[in-house]
């Protein structure tokens, strides 16, 4: 485990293998055990949302063709209209997003790479936001966003709270941070105005942030379950996380196979997340995600 | 959140060439005042979900405020710290303080171990490396909502837990037991939140200095020794850093309590801090309360905080 090949980053693609000493044979059998104990419950729920019947035997554990049926799939559509809650998802994540990408490259970028009376202020409350975490300050959201505003059962009221991930400015900034000086004064000499310098010379170079970022902020509003669930009391109005949930608490006991149907649900719920992330994992590295979290 | 100490750190650079010509408004607003501009969306987003509820949030805390009927005007009389004093005393709140201990110490040790054991694993080059990398990623991208749904399959009742147990299986089951329901709760997190310590952890190890690694080899030191001498000291900062996190997440656990065992059961012996805050404040509407308890949980959060930047800057 010593030698140079095995100490360096695990950024880089995937290598012709060393794995043949001894030492690596016990690295692959952990890692192996543990990939079991992670993806063994993701397998079965696969196979459980598409039980007939629910198998909770040992055996259940194999797709048995006789007991397979896509009714699962079926009853919980009916019941909480799944692609208008994926829809409700969809655009509570996009706002999200695109806010995110908007204000937070804005802000990353000047804390950055501009000075200006109160970027301090400014970063100190950056820091704040990420150690306070939102729950703490659900009653009073709540308050506001909700009685004050009546901005309940709306999506600006699900999106309000999160709008500017705080961890994607972070990375922005991070990122900003780490790119050449004199990148920045040559443009400025040239003349660009800053948001020139932005758009045409850290930008382009930041998709590898960009990208991280959006996987990131992604994954915040998609799974989010506490406040969508404070915020929308109509059901046409609710994310899937919260549809689903609903479902599980209220419905599912009325279902042929609550557990099947409660597992399609999550199965639904889960894609695409998990998607994105087999799509983009060779971007979403611990380098990256260091410089968000090193500081 | 982690940055803490790197971040407020950073000196803003004085330039001592900049003091002719316009240096005068530029001390006051900075050589590129513009960046205020690009800095205020954000400012003001923190104004109005941070800054401002936190006010709210501080001045309900004093106040007997219920959720009245739409439009009926109530009277929300002052009550100083009797919110305050209420919540301290209150046997639910004691013991959902008591649960998020029990929870940390089983969440906080698996955590450390397990992130640091399979990060140092997956930090070579490796056949099937994606694989591995993918797999624990999985369970943190995931929404805890869709995870739910299959561990309430795999340890209710008759789960398949239980089947492969037989007679060992808990009476009653997992998530109904009040011996086993916030050990679940932890094991659940601990599960789910692996992933992204992981990651941190792999960050950590690039910053090991090899020359260390090569003097233990120097010195003969087997596998384990160097494990134990050169990488466990040289990540103690990420080690910090997840505890205080493990810590922060514990502090805030909601949809577990709610989902997995029905809404903090049985007879409350899963129970969350930020659980009860919802069920006073939100179901039952005694705002004032809750907001109370909002209060005494960002004071501990941010003590906790406060400790972690000590120990950070320690390094």
């Amino acid at each position: 485990m010593n030698t140079p090949a095995t100490m360096s980053t695990t950024t880089a693609a995937p290598v012709p293998p060393s794995d043949e000493t001894p030492h690596n044979r016990i690295r692959v059998l952990v890692l192996a055990l543990g990939a079991v104990l992670f993806l063994f419950p993701f397998y079965y729920m696969v196979i459980g949302s598409f039980q007939a019947v629910a198998d909770k035997s040992l055996s259940g554990i194999l797709p048995h063709p006789d007991n397979m049926t896509v009714t699962n799939y079926k009853e919980i559509n009916a019941a909480i209209d799944a692609p208008r809650a994926l829809l409700n998802s969809s655009i509570f994540t996009m706002g999200v997003l695109l806010c995110t990408i908007l204000f937070g490259l804005l802000a990353g970028y000047a804390l950055a790479v501009m000075h200006f009376r109160g970027r301090q202020t400014v970063l100190s409350g950056v820091i704040l936001v990420l150690v306070v975490p939102f729950q703490l300050l659900q009653i009073p959201l709540y308050v506001l966003i909700v009685r004050g505003y009546g901005l309940g059962d709306t999506y600006l009221g699900m999106i309000l709270p999160f709008a500017i991930n705080s961890t994607a400015v972070f990375i922005f900034r991070q990122f900003f941070l780490q790119l050449p000086k004199e990148l920045f004064e040559a443009a400025r000499i040239d003349g660009a105005g800053e948001m020139g310098t932005m758009l045409r010379v850290a930008i382009p170079l930041a998709r590898p942030a960009i990208l991280n970022a959006v996987l990131l902020t992604f994954i915040g509003p998609w799974n989010e379950f506490l406040w969508p669930f404070l915020v929308t009391k109509q059901q046409d109005m609710q994310p899937f996380a919260v549809a689903l949930a609903n479902y599980m608490n209220n419905v599912a006991g009325r279902a042929t196979n609550p557990d099947g149907s409660n597992m399609a649900g999550g199965v639904l719920l889960a894609i695409p997340p998990v998607v994105l992330f087999l799509i983009f994992q060779k971007h979403f590295t611990s380098a990256n995600i260091g410089s968000g979290v090193k500081g | 959140m982690t940055t803490v100490s790197g971040v407020t750190g950073t000196p803003t650079e004085a330039d001592p060439e900049q003091t002719t010509g316009p240096a005068r408004t530029e001390r006051w607003v900075g050589r590129q005042p513009l960046g205020l501009l690009f800095v205020l969306p954000y400012v003001i987003f923190l104004a109005f979900i941070f800054v401002y509820p936190l006010i709210v949030q501080f001045f309900i805390s004093f106040k007997d405020y219920f959720f009245a009927a739409p439009g009926a005007t109530v009277e929300r009389p002052w009550v100083g710290l009797q919110n305050y004093v209420d919540v301290l005393k209150d046997p639910t709140f004691q013991r959902s303080i008591f649960n998020v201990f029990e929870f940390l110490l089983i969440n906080v040790p698996a955590t450390v171990v397990l992130s640091l054991v399979l990060a140092y694993a997956l930090n070579a080059k490796i056949r099937g490396l994606w694989f591995f990398r993918g797999s624990y990623y999985a369970p943190y991208v995931t929404a805890s909502v869709a995870i739910v749904t299959v561990w309430l399959f795999m340890f209710g009742e008759t789960g398949l837990i239980n089947t492969v147990l037989g007679p060992l299986a808990p009476d009653p089951s997992w998530l109904i037991n009040k011996y086993w329901a916030m050990p679940m709760i932890a094991v659940f997190v601990t599960w789910k939140q692996l992933g992204f310590f992981i990651l941190l952890y792999l960050a950590a190890l690039q910053n090991v200095p090899k020359e260390l690694y090569e003097a233990a080899d120097v010195d003969g030191a087997g596998t384990m020794a160097k494990f134990w001498s050169v990488t466990v000291p040289g990540v103690r900062p990420a080690t910090a850093l997840v505890v205080i996190l493990a810590t922060i997440t514990g502090m805030n656990l909601f949809t577990e309590p709610y989902l997995l065992t029905n809404g903090g059961g049985p007879n409350g012996a899963s129970v969350t801090p930020v659980f009860y805050m919802y069920q006073k404040g939100i179901e039952q509407g005694q705002a004032g309360y809750a907001a109370a308890i909002g209060m005494i949980l960002l004071f501990i959060t941010l003590l906790i905080a406060l400790i972690q930047r000590r120990l950070l800057e320690q390094d």
